[in-house]
């Protein structure tokens, strides 16, 4: 229950900051759509509607990283980790709420990039908007540690996509996959990749807040 | 040991019925795949003692292990490509799912050596070492499935390869070869954490005098 | 409430400090000087759970009964007074929360200001808001590294009070100018 409620302050933290700055989901807003803009141009007439969906995935993977690349500056630019991790609270706790944050930015971006897509390319099945909801906890989760791990060294967030990308290849062929081909295996394929990182991140998180 | 590898690769082992010649790089090729992964598995062992039992020595010898793969990897990379060459007439394959799989892997562990540069050393820049060495890990078998998986949109047919369908002798030499590879790793791992150490040593003397 | 016995930390092979004995209980105030790049506020880090020593043995409080007050007032710029102390009132789960923000805003003149953005604020009003939030959850051990740096005139005033008035907690403070807290030290720590 406590660890509920630091959670939630976390989140209401991080929303609160994004509600004043007005900064990332307004820039991931028009990343999306300037690249799925890009990609009309990208792919001849002709093309598959799959090679379309491709490119779908290539722009909610990008989206994101650009939202995570953002995730963790707040804290970096004034040392702030240092006081949440001085806080009784499980420091998963900060993980957490960054994630869910991160959810929400990426859920917002999507409402506006899916049924923009629909518009430009083609229709889009339930399943892949379940596809892209399932992705879109693998993604904030794994996305959310490296985030932090970017910010503890001296390259800040240039290396964050580096350390994200490899990562986030699995998704990337789950969601595709689960867009372009029938039978559940692939959405069972994302739950199981969603599930496998949030617990690893989770666990993991207490060693990169902090030294000691 | 190697020279043993080398000779019964070349003499001892029939030569593979459509394959001839070229078939022989599998000797090395293969081998040197599973080093790879013996070298990441190692290494994610020592950093996973690194965070759990806080051994001090874990640290180093997970970012030598992890060295040692990346360089076994980069072979694994430039054979796998001289094969594919030699049996499909082409440098890259993506239906062979070793060779993408090490790509990913390369990817991967790039940017580790990216995040163990980018901090200063002491025990954050371990511990980070070590959670993304453990995720490497877990990435390992995620990332096969997902590209055993992608054959189903990416490639309409499948290959396979008949590796498990080796006759006596050749399974003798595989083995050899693996052995070889292993002794390999060992004896660089030995001599590169033997190194490391002594660097740290001198320095530590260094800043005695001064 | 702090033992160190023969603490050290180093950064690679470079030594940061050596050997570092404290003996700091209840009403004990530390005061650890020494110029800039010492390893004061390395030290002060250790102290305060952020950073682990190389060797020696250490014995702090449970994490949060630290208050730990940087060269940053470690709250966000973003946020208004009142949001920061409330988070960091939930985090610390301080009881009585809205009665506990708003006599320390009051304490430190900015309940006027309470829903106005950090950002907007002079330094000094900064690090008095830092300040607040290191007192929120009435610390058993507080530690300040150069707190009077950025602090303005009223701000030093209060925590001059504070200091003088520690009844149920240790202090530990870095400054390369002791000379306006010398007088209330109770150990020292030269660091050349």
């Amino acid at each position: 229950m406590r660890y509920l409620s630091d959670v939630a302050a976390l989140t209401r933290k991080d929303l609160l900051l994004e509600l004043r700055a007005k900064e990332t989901i307004p820039a991931m807003l028009l990343f999306v759509l300037s690249a799925l803009t890009i990609f009309h141009f990208a792919i001849p007439r002709g093309s598959s509607d799959v090679a379309a969906l491709g490119l779908l995935w290539v722009a909610i993977v990008f989206t994101s990283l650009l939202g995570l690349t953002r995730a963790f500056v707040p804290e970096r630019e004034q040392g702030l980790m240092d006081a949440l991790v001085l806080a009784p609270c499980d420091r998963s706790t900060i993980w957490l709420g960054k994630t869910i944050a991160v959810i929400a930015f990426l859920g917002i971006a999507e409402v506006v990039a899916l049924p923009a897509f629909t518009l430009f390319f083609s229709g889009l099945t339930l399943k892949t908007v379940a596809a892209v909801a399932l992705a879109d906890i693998g993604i904030a989760a794994v996305g959310t540690l490296t985030g932090a791990m970017a910010v503890a060294g001296r390259a800040r967030e240039l290396i964050q996509p580096l350390l994200f990308l490899p990562l986030s290849i699995p998704v990337i062929v789950g969601g595709i996959g689960a867009s372009a081909t029938a039978g559940p295996k692939f959405l069972l394929f994302l739950a199981l990749y969603d599930t496998v990182f949030v617990l690893l991140s989770w666990a993991a998180f207490d060693f990169v807040a902090a030294e000691a | 040991m190697f020279a043993i590898a080398i000779v019964s690769v070349f003499f001892w082992a029939p030569s593979d019925a459509d394959q001839g010649l070229s078939q022989r790089i599998f000797y090395f090729h293969v081998p040197i795949a599973l080093t790879g992964y013996a070298c990441f598995g190692w290494g994610a062992w020592k950093a996973l003692r690194h965070l759990w039992k806080d051994d001090p020595n874990a640290d180093l010898e997970s970012y030598v292990a992890i060295h040692q793969g990346v360089i076994f990897g980069s072979l694994t990379l430039i054979t796998g490509s001289i094969w594919a060459k030699i049996s499909w007439g082409v440098w890259w394959v993506w239906s062979d799912d070793q060779l993408v799989l090490f790509l990913v892997l390369f990817l991967f562990y790039c940017a580790y050596f990216m995040l163990r540069y980018s901090v200063d050393p002491g025990p954050q820049r371990a511990n980070l070492s070590a959670v993304y060495a453990l995720f490497g890990v877990v990435l390992i078998p995620v990332s096969f499935l997902a590209i055993r998986l992608s054959h189903s949109f990416i490639h309409p047919v499948v290959f396979t390869r008949s590796g498990a369908q080796m006759t006596g002798t050749m399974l003798t030499t595989f083995c050899i070869c693996l052995a070889a590879m292993l002794v390999l790793f060992v004896t660089l791992y030995q001599l590169e954490l033997a190194g490391k150490r002594l660097d740290t040593r001198i320095r530590e003397l260094k800043e005695l005098l001064t | 409430m702090v033992r160190a016995r023969n603490l050290s930390k180093r950064f690679d092979t470079r030594r940061i400090f050596d050997k570092v004995d404290i003996d700091l209980d209840v009403g004990g105030f530390l005061l650890v000087t020494g110029p800039n790049g010492s390893g004061k506020t390395t030290l002060l880090r250790v102290l305060a759970g952020l950073a682990a020593p190389t060797g020696g043995e250490l014995e702090l409080p449970v994490r949060g009964e630290i208050g730990y007050l940087g060269h940053e007032p470690l709250v966000y710029k973003q946020l208004t007074p009142h949001e920061n102390l409330t988070l960091f009132a939930r985090l610390y789960r301080v009881p009585d929360r809205e009665q506990r923000i708003r006599s320390l805003l009051e304490r430190f003149a900015l309940w006027d200001v309470r829903d106005k953005e950090v950002a907007t604020f002079s330094r000094g009003m900064q690090q008095r808001l830092g300040l607040g939030r290191v007192l929120l959850h009435e610390p058993k051990l507080l530690i300040l590294d150069e707190p009077f740096n950025a602090l303005d005139t009223a701000g030093a005033a209060l925590l001059d009070e504070e200091l003088a008035t520690r009844s149920a907690r240790a202090v530990v403070v870095a400054t390369h100018d002791p000379e306006r807290v010398e007088g209330l030290a109770t150990e020292r720590l030269g660091f050349a």
